[in-house]
């Protein structure tokens, strides 16, 4: 399976940090509690980043797959 | 033999003890429910738990009170010693039996199920629909507690006056602690959580 990328939509993200709990190998948060994503979701923590996006107390995640690689 | 053996769970005392010891039950669930969902919202700092334990703990307790509501409903039903129909369940008039009350505890189970069945399909829905609906849920159990308090075998008894009046408590703690720590950090909310590093 592909990774996939955390998009964070950030007018909705109020820094809650379940993303962070559920996610932290890929998630950490700033001082303030917001979302810092580190880089892509790889296909082994593909559930947990699942359990993420659901659960967001806002519904600002979202969940992309990383587009075929061509060449 | 199978007639008789219906007729005897349908006449009997045995559905009315499960109708009384789900509504109990049920009281309990939603409390607990309603409680985490008032505490949800609650800024982050200084929290025993994980966010997320509360959060699918409220999830999953919603689920079980539906299960129990169904259980509770069914077992009102079925008893013949009262003349409950099924349609009774989810209208708020029409009964025959105690009608107000049993009124009110039709609309906490129609809200139970809308709130249900909304945030099962709230990544459809979009956030703001949802949560008009979710607060809807608010209403479910007060609606509840007056419904047990008026219908309820055991509203008259000293241990169901305690367990009604800790189920009041719980939730008026849970009230409290959320309402305290938004006026206490409303003014903080855009200090940073932790030390800046530079």
């Amino acid at each position: 399976m592909r990774d996939a990328d955390i998009r964070v939509n950030w007018p909705l993200c109020e820094g809650r940090g379940v993303c962070h709990e559920l996610l932290p190998e890929v998630i950490d948060r700033d001082p303030w509690g917001y979302p810092v994503v580190n880089g892509p979701v790889p296909a082994r923590l593909r559930p947990a980043a699942k359990d993420a996006v659901r659960d967001c107390p806002k519904l600002a995640l979202r969940l992309v797959d990383q587009p075929k690689k061509t060449g | 033999m199978l007639d008789t053996v219906t007729r005897n769970i349908s006449q009997g005392p045995l559905l009315w003890y499960l109708n009384r010891g789900s509504g109990i039950a049920l009281l309990l669930v939603l409390t607990v429910t309603l409680s985490l969902g008032i505490l949800s919202a609650r800024d982050g700092r200084g929290r025993l738990v994980p966010r997320f334990v509360g959060q699918q703990l409220h999830r999953n307790l919603g689920v079980l009170s539906l299960v129990l509501v169904v259980g509770h409903v069914f077992t009102a039903v079925v008893d013949t010693y009262v003349d409950i129909r099924w349609w009774q369940a989810l209208s708020p008039v029409g009964a025959t039996y105690k009608p107000l009350w049993l009124g009110l505890g039709s609309i906490a189970f129609d809200v139970m199920l809308l709130v249900v069945l909304t945030s099962w399909m709230r990544q459809r829905l979009g956030q703001r629909a949802w949560h008009t609906v979710h607060l809807l849920g608010y209403l479910s159990w007060p609606l509840a507690m007056v419904h047990s308090v008026g219908i309820g075998t055991d509203a008259t008894s000293a241990w169901g006056r305690q367990v009604g009046l800790a189920c009041i408590a719980a939730v008026a703690a849970a009230a409290v602690l959320r309402v305290s720590t938004d006026v206490v950090l409303g003014r903080r909310r855009l200090a940073p959580m932790r030390e800046v590093s530079r």
